[in-house]
């Protein structure tokens, strides 16, 4: 579905990423694990055309979703390929009502009938419909994660990208993310995951993707990552 | 509650507009006022779409105003003076120059948009002052009002006022419905992250392009209104100040809802005749005026209820 090969980018002179190899197949969760400065955040910038924006560029390598090189695209072209982002921070459209931070932007992108409207995306996070007249501006931020991860899922992408979906939240609402990732991989969402306890997501993913200093160095699925304490304690520990 | 609160403000406003000949405006000179305040708030709700909807600063929205009044110059001088041909054809020039300068000037953002709005519209100021057929420098004369079916109506001037009453509300009515829609909720997205709107896979600028067409077209018709209100039109009407004037309309009304701009224009043109009656330095009353409205009315007008109850409620 996705697969990075040789990836480089950076921002003005410095160079971020210097070779990344990474691939998600269909119905798969995958992991990219690393401490902080890394460059996971800069790969989903690179994925999802944010890059130019932001200030920074794709140096080369490419990276291939659904059959099509999408390494340069613009940002809106490469969202309607069917790639779904829940950004770091969030970033809910403040003004606008939950409800309308959910319907602006709906599209179904995967095809076939539509799995995830705004009934079920209600139905998944409560909370979102009781708060559905809310300003985006007046909701916490566990609830903003939920619109996040709605809206994002309005948009019926194939591949859901979450970057640091569970940081600074309350534990409770951590589970309750958890548990929300946890039925969309069982109805075989493919997912790629940014996130720092590694405990859930060797629970969730099957596969994980270490990146140090713009490098993708490790790659292996739960058992192996438990198995190997040189590349958690090398890569992993702050 | 919240609903019925959202809708008394306009209706209030634009009920006292049209019982206002009969409670005591009815002179010609207050109901050529009023149709004044009523067209430029017209103008300024088009305005109100591209700063308060879209996020897009424009000081060049005078220009789109004059091109719907040289519109009705232009056909008045070809001897066409129908309003089923005249005001579609003001609507469309406007519409149209909004849509080519436009293509160019939402490229981009901030401080250059300002900037190439501006340039867009002294273009078009220094293009009305050469065109010599229609009076240059000088101006253009109508020789009447537009015309309905062949009949005069028009130079009735309670007929007047309610058509630009009836039209400002009908703009009022569309400007929210477009911000209610599918549309707008994109382009209020758009507003506040751009980046983010893209990321979701919407590109931010044909919504913007639309939107400004749109306030454009909007425009025309206030600048069809505006000429058949003075029956002269002259370059003046795309100067940069004019610009100047419809922006701070919008934000001396509040940038929250689009009532705000009708606010804004009424209090604007209303306050202005006030003080030029009281004074001949009425300008130095009204501008310290206008500062201290930026500075205290955080919502603008429109917002000043909402401030007072938070003030009383602590």
């Amino acid at each position: 579905m996705l697969r990075i090969a040789a990836l480089q980018a950076g921002y003005g002179q410095s160079q971020v990423l210097g070779e990344i190899e990474l691939a998600v197949g269909a119905g798969e969760v995958v992991t990219l694990l690393g401490r902080n400065g890394m460059g996971k955040t800069t790969i989903v910038r690179a994925i999802m055309g944010l890059l130019p924006a932001l200030g920074g560029r794709i140096l080369g390598g490419s990276i291939r979703f659904g059959g099509d090189e999408v390494a340069g695209w613009p940002a809106h072209r490469v969202a309607r390929q069917g790639l779904g982002l829940v950004p770091e921070g969030r970033q809910v459209f403040p003004s606008l009502s939950v409800e309308e931070n959910l319907t602006a932007t709906a599209a179904n992108r995967a095809g076939g009938p539509a799995r995830w409207t705004l009934p079920a995306v209600y139905a998944l996070f409560p909370r979102l419909a009781e708060r559905r007249r809310n300003s985006g501006a007046q909701l916490s931020g566990g609830e903003q994660q939920m619109l996040a991860i709605g809206r994002a899922l309005m948009t019926n992408p194939k591949l859901l990208i979450l970057d640091e979906a569970t940081e600074g939240l309350a534990p409770l609402i951590r589970a309750e993310i958890w548990a929300v990732l946890a039925k969309l991989k069982s109805e075989g969402q493919s997912i790629l995951l940014i996130d720092k306890n590694l405990a859930a997501v060797m629970r969730l993913a099957d596969r994980h993707v270490v990146v140090e200093k713009g490098r993708s160095v490790w790659t292996g699925d739960s058992a192996a990552l438990a198995a190997d304490a040189t590349v958690r304690e090398g890569y992993l520990h702050l | 509650m919240e609903r019925l609160r959202a809708a008394a403000l306009p209706l209030l406003i634009l009920g006292l507009l049209a019982a206002a000949p009969f409670i005591g405006f009815g002179a010609g000179h207050e109901l050529t006022l009023l149709a004044r305040a009523m067209i430029l708030g017209m103008a300024a709700l088009g305005l109100w779409l591209l700063v308060g909807g879209a996020g897009l600063v424009s000081l060049g929205h005078a220009a789109l105003l004059g091109v719907g009044a040289y519109a009705v110059v232009v056909m008045d001088a070809a001897g066409i003076t129908e309003a089923a041909i005249v005001a579609p054809s003001a609507i469309g020039a406007a519409a149209l120059f909004a849509l080519l300068t436009g293509a160019v000037a939402i490229r981009t953002t901030g401080v250059h948009f300002i900037m190439i709005t501006l340039a867009f519209g002294q273009m078009g100021f220094f293009t009305a002052a050469s065109l010599a057929v229609y009076g240059g420098d000088d101006g253009y004369t109508l020789y009447g009002r537009t015309t309905l079916g062949g009949a005069r109506w028009l130079e009735d001037r309670l007929a007047f006022h309610y058509l630009c009453l009836g039209l400002l509300a009908a703009t009022l009515l569309a400007c929210r419905a477009l911000l209610a829609s599918r549309f707008g909720r994109v382009l209020r997205a758009t507003r506040e992250n751009p980046l983010r709107a893209a990321a979701v896979g919407f590109n931010p600028y044909p919504y913007r392009l639309v939107a400004y067409t749109i306030a454009g077209g909007i425009a025309g018709l206030a600048g069809a209104l505006l000429a058949n209100a003075t029956e002269f039109v002259a370059p003046s009407f795309l100067a940069w100040q004019r610009s100047g004037d419809l922006l701070f309309m919008v934000i001396l009304g509040g940038l929250g809802s689009p009532q705000g701009a009708l606010l804004g224009a009424l209090a604007m043109v209303l306050v202005e005749e006030w003080l030029s009656h009281l004074t001949e330095h009425w300008r130095l009353v009204f501008g310290p005026l206008l500062i201290l409205a930026v500075l205290f009315l955080r919502g603008g007008l429109e917002g000043l209820p909402a401030q007072l109850r938070r003030r009383r409620d602590g």
